[in-house]
């Protein structure tokens, strides 16, 4: 593994929270290149074209692979296709991300594609930070997530923007056989003049699936941000959506639920709230101390921890 | 020593308070009643600030914090409690603990301070210290957590408005009890109610009608009065 610069570690441990190679099976890769890559016992980390092949074994149990990606080179555009295999009854932890860091004149963008596989009854928890850093306005990152659910499975996606992305369009889609639940939390915040889009789709396949979408964003500044949610149901099944967003200066939002029941039985909600901090939010902190500004940062922050 | 002198409030071209003056002194309780529209609930939030007196002044300890932002008046040692608690996505019971406690945002290290001691006193158990301030707490609960947040600060003048509001008779005996010990306290405390067992805590009852206070008196006095009048 090569010797990371100041900027690479802190990119590093923004985006996946990591100060040190960690002891499990891991790929890190910086500009386009893997620069550390090791496989574990039960989780096999390969490169296959544009990307990596990662299997975990059947009946792993709380293991965790590292696969953080960051850009410091102006002017690189890559993209990314990696592929799971989760096996049945498997535990495990993914930690993506990815940070940039653009000081130059030129469009930095990473795309990244990642497809999971995951098995009958087994577990998976995806975290993925994306975030920006340095004065270009040209950081683009456009992740596609792909999620397929075997029977009585579950995957928990943590997905977060937390700032400095110039431009995003996020494609989040899952399908869930019977008994699969899913819950996806999508964050985000855009400031200055950042655009932001999202579409997450769920499809509910299976008997008893599951799916709970909450997305929690805050636009600032002249930013502007799209969703679209959209969740079908084509069995006995539960679906629940969650828009919540709070606006800045000339931030903007755009939501677009859509919700398509296909079985008599298919118990499809969505709830939807934009607006300005709450002044009654501001009221009950400020009387507590806080300034103005301490009370918006307070609540924002809290927003979207 | 908090001092009201003359405080004027319009809206809508009616006076909701007409030159309504008022001392109390440190260690005192007063509760403030009367009937709705009286002028109750915006003389509890002119003090703290939440709303802006159309005219007068208001004195603590000698200073006039009249003009003084809700920020202000908190650092300087009010206290509100809200009728309708507020709800935040996001912040835990320990968040707003910490910020009652310190008045710093919560990434700041907040020292040792003991949040369990602080539930306590409102009937709560440690369980609810990472509990989000959302729709997941009950009317009761809520209101307790924000009785809890006032009485965390490090207050000259603690104001109550309407602590009764939205909570059961179960919440409501465990409220009492939390006034009782109350009146241990070196502050000045304000009472915005209508309950009559949270009035008889009390060392003074002061009765608004039409923005103006129409009776002031001992707690006994003055609740024989009231039950004299509904009679």
């Amino acid at each position: 593994m090569k010797t990371l610069d100041q900027i690479e570690k802190d990119l590093f441990k923004t985006v996946a929270d990591i100060d040190e190679i960690p002891s499990g099976a891991y790929n890190f890769r910086i500009n386009g290149k893997a620069v550390g890559r090791q496989s574990s016992a039960n989780i096999n980390v390969e490169p296959q074209k544009n990307g990596l092949k990662i299997t975990v074994k059947p009946s792993t149990k709380d293991d965790v692979v590292h696969i953080p990606v960051i850009i410091t080179e102006s002017g690189m555009t890559e993209t990314v296709i990696n592929d799971f295999y989760i096996g049945d009854n498997a535990d495990v932890t993914i930690v993506a991300g990815c940070g940039i860091y653009n000081c130059g004149a030129d469009r930095s963008e990473h795309n990244g594609v990642h497809t999971f596989h995951v098995g009958k009854n087994a577990k998976v928890k995806y975290i993925e930070k994306h975030y920006g850093a340095g004065p270009s306005t040209g950081k683009v990152i456009n992740p596609v997530t792909k999620v397929y659910l075997a029977e009585n499975s579950y995957a928990e996606l943590e997905l977060e923007q937390i700032r400095g992305v110039d431009s995003t369009d996020r494609v989040t889609e899952a399908e869930l056989k019977d008994g699969a639940k899913i819950l996806v939390t999508e964050k985000m915040l855009t400031q200055g003049r950042q655009h932001a889009k999202s579409h997450i789709e769920a499809l509910l396949l299976g008997k008893d699936s599951v799916a709970d979408i909450i997305s929690r964003s805050v636009a600032t500044d002249e930013s502007r941000q799209e969703f679209t949610l959209h969740i079908e149901g084509d069995n006995e099944c539960r679906g629940h959506s969650e828009c919540d967003a709070i606006l800045q200066g000339k931030g903007s939002v755009i939501a677009t639920p859509s919700l398509d029941a296909k079985h008599v039985d298919a118990q499809l909600v969505h709830e939807a709230a934009i607006g300005k901090i709450a002044g009654e939010q501001l009221d009950k902190l400020m009387s507590l101390g806080l300034t103005r500004l301490q009370a918006e940062s307070q609540i924002i922050n809290g927003f979207l921890k | 020593m908090i001092c009201l002198k003359n405080l004027c409030f319009n809206a809508n071209r009616r006076k909701i308070l007409a030159e309504l003056s008022l001392r109390v002194k440190p260690g005192e309780f007063v509760v403030v009643t009367g009937p709705n529209g009286s002028g109750k609930s915006t003389l509890a939030k002119i003090i703290a600030g939440l709303v802006r007196q159309s005219s007068g002044q208001i004195i603590l300890d000698g200073e006039d914090i009249s003009e003084l932002s809700i920020t202000e008046r908190a650092k300087k040692g009010i206290a509100f409690s809200f009728q309708q608690p507020v709800h935040f996505k996001g912040l835990t019971v320990r968040d707003l603990l910490q910020i009652a406690v310190t008045g710093q945002e919560t990434f700041i290290d907040p020292g040792v301070i003991d949040f369990a001691s602080l539930l306590a006193e409102v009937g709560l158990d440690e369980s609810y210290l990472d509990r989000g301030i959302d729709k997941s707490l009950s009317g009761g609960e809520l209101k307790r957590v924000e009785i809890a947040s006032a009485l965390a600060r490090p207050a000259k003048l603690l104001i109550f408005d309407e602590p009764e509001a939205g909570i059961d008779i179960w919440s409501f005996d465990r409220l009492v009890g939390v006034f009782k010990k109350l009146r241990k306290k070196s502050c000045a405390i304000i009472v915005i109610s209508h309950q009559k067992r949270l009035m008889a805590q009390a060392d003074r009852i002061v009765i608004l009608k039409d923005g103006q206070i129409a009776k002031s008196g001992p707690a006994d006095k003055m609740i024989a009065a009231l039950e004299k009048e509904q009679a």
